[in-house]
């Protein structure tokens, strides 16, 4: 970049000052730029920086989530109430349909509470999704002011959802004791699978708000992959009774596919140690549960890892115009 | 895009010296920016057409492309106090977007020390919660600890100026100076390396203008840079050492508030 010789132009502040023996404008401004230290505009910390950097955060992640559970339902009349009623009526509408339209209780008992855990669990695994991609988009105007580890609103959501569930699942003790489930000490297995199910969340939850950062359009599609990864879950009908249909005794892959899904590892893991009449009983797929663990764990690493790199990968152009 | 590859700037941009007594803090380096603006519609833009335009590749066609910033080169030194102006859309707030990182250059690049902050215009950081949770959530995010925020807390609520018992109230109720101004408060709780304020003071009173000069006085003396978009040239001239005149994305002038305020207000007086 050449710059025309203007000399007497004392208006310009920085010609009063002496200047740099061979200093030039243009290209050497960016070698002065880099030779005194600095560095490009928004650029990315090393990756076991950033993680330091979101640790470091874990109290904003919390307070958010936290304020965010409390400000999702002050517009309605009946509150945080809704963090119960809405699984609890999407529970209903499944238990008419399916349950006794369909009959498709048959074989497995008891199918309330069964089908009350199944819909609680998915919908975890749903919500953080749906949270995740929205969580770079509608937070903006957070970002843009201040500067911090995107990553943590995704996890953020994610743990608004977590709380969510804990709610949820006081419920759903209530319903397992009244329909006379036992408390038994695999109950307490229920723990590790409710956290192998976060980091997997989590993991999803980033891919899909660095994806719906940049491409809006994910919201739209978005609830109709979820439906439909529900149907295949096997949420609502069994997948251990899939053995009496012909279709899985020509093909028996398809049900070994339906068993790594993780969208039904975690649901049936949690379901068979919660109600132990139903993990002894031939719908269940009990004797998987070591090869669903197996899936489980690897699930929970995997998405974890890739989708926190991932989203880290991106990280100087969320919240760009 | 063509004017891209023109290189030389036009006659009446300032060369940039550099003082090497001085410590930089912001290099700006023969920075453009180019916008991607999709137009709003109109004819022909139906789902039908859409769909093909999928289908066949294309881009979406209402797309045009304005060149924000050509060429702009600047240096700004730790201590610095900058105001930028220019009529509307002679793109200061491109400028500041630009180093706060959120827009990328076409050519050039910023360079800084230090993660820049930008405070923009919109009144909210989250518009559903309450002031007091967005201060918390606000400190926690720039990494203060929860120990330090609440130590913070009681000087934001005081530098914000709220009125009583709104502090208790979401953000969607304030007004856009109440919004503004506590926004401003909590991005000031840290010391920033770089804070880049568009037009965040603008709305305040006579005494929220005196406290967030004291405050930009402040964050000079340790050893940040100050970056000021105002169209009011008073609070300029009183709060910066240095102007940079914008004009149609180029530097017009660059120097002492005075001067360059009032050949300024001289050339928009015509």
């Amino acid at each position: 970049m050449s710059h025309p010789d203007r000399p007497g132009r004392g208006h310009a502040g920085t010609l009063t000052e002496p200047p740099a023996p061979g200093a030039k404008a243009g290209g050497s401004l960016a070698a002065f730029a880099l030779a005194r230290g600095l560095t490009q505009s928004a650029a990315r910390p090393t990756f076991p920086q950033y993680i330091r950097d979101v640790w470091q955060r874990r109290h904003f992640i919390w307070a958010f989530a936290s304020s965010k559970s409390i400000s999702m339902y002050t517009s309605s009349k009946l509150g945080q109430l809704w963090q119960v009623l809405t699984p609890l009526l999407n529970a209903g509408v499944y238990y008419l349909v399916f349950g006794v339209l369909l009959n498709n209780s048959k074989g497995i008992q008891p199918y309330v509470p069964w089908l009350v855990a199944g819909v609680f669990l998915f919908s975890f695994t749903q919500r953080s999704i749906t949270a995740g991609a929205k969580s770079v988009g509608s937070n903006l105007s957070l970002i843009r002011a201040l500067h911090f580890p995107r990553a943590t609103l995704p996890l953020a959501f994610t743990v608004v959802e977590l709380q969510q569930l804990l709610v949820a699942l006081a419920v759903l003790v209530a319903i397992l004791l009244g329909f006379g489930v036992p408390i038994t000490i695999h109950w307490l297995l229920v723990i590790p699978l409710i956290l192998l199910q976060m980091m997997f969340n989590v993991g999803l939850s980033m891919m899909v708000a660095r994806i719906g950062a940049f491409t809006r359009d994910i919201t739209q599609l978005i609830p109709f992959i979820l439906r439909t990864w529900f149907y295949f879950s096997g949420i609502i009908y069994s997948v251990g009774k899939l053995d009496d249909s012909a279709h899985i005794k020509d093909h028996p892959w398809i049900k070994d596919i339906l068993e790594a899904n993780p969208g039904y590892t975690y649901v049936e893991l949690i379901r068979q140690n919660l109600i132990r009449e139903y993990a002894h009983s031939p719908a269940s797929s009990y004797e998987n549960a070591g090869l669903l663990w197996c899936y489980a764990v690897m699930w929970a690493v995997l998405f974890l890892v890739v989708g926190f790199w991932w989203f880290y990968r991106a990280e100087e152009r969320y919240g760009r115009g | 895009m063509a004017d891209l590859k023109e290189k030389a700037p036009p006659v009446d941009s300032p060369q940039v010296v550099i003082d090497p007594t001085r410590e930089p803090i912001v290099v700006v380096d023969d920075l453009h920016i180019i916008y991607k603006v999709y137009g709003a519609g109109g004819a022909g833009s139906s789902g039908a057409t859409a769909l093909m335009r999928v289908l066949k590749r294309q881009n979406r066609p209402q797309t045009t492309e304005v060149h924000a910033i050509k060429g702009v080169s600047f240096i700004a030194y730790k201590g610095d106090a900058i105001g930028v102006i220019g009529t509307n859309g002679s793109g200061k707030s491109t400028l500041l977007k630009a180093i706060a990182g959120l827009l990328p250059p076409a050519q050039g690049g910023v360079y800084t020390d230090g993660q820049p902050s930008l405070l923009g215009v919109g009144a909210a950081l989250m518009k559903d919660l309450t002031g007091e949770r967005n201060i918390i959530l606000g400190c926690l995010a720039m990494g203060l600890t929860p120990e330090e925020t609440k130590a913070k807390y009681a000087e934001i609520v005081k530098f914000a100026g709220l009125k009583e018992g709104f502090i208790q109230y979401p953000m969607n109720t304030y007004s856009s100076g109440m919004g503004a101004r506590l926004r401003f408060a909590i991005a000031a709780a840290r010391t920033h390396d770089v804070l880049l304020i568009d037009e965040a003071l603008a709305t305040g009173d006579a005494k929220f203008k005196r406290r967030s000069k004291a405050k930009i006085e402040e964050l000079r003396r340790d050893a940040g840079a100050v970056f000021l978009v105002a169209h009011q040239l008073d609070v300029v001239e009183e709060t910066c050492n240095r102007v940079i005149w914008l004009d149609d994305g180029k530097v017009l002038m660059d120097g002492d508030p005075a001067e360059v305020i009032a050949a300024y207000t001289e050339a928009i007086g015509k």
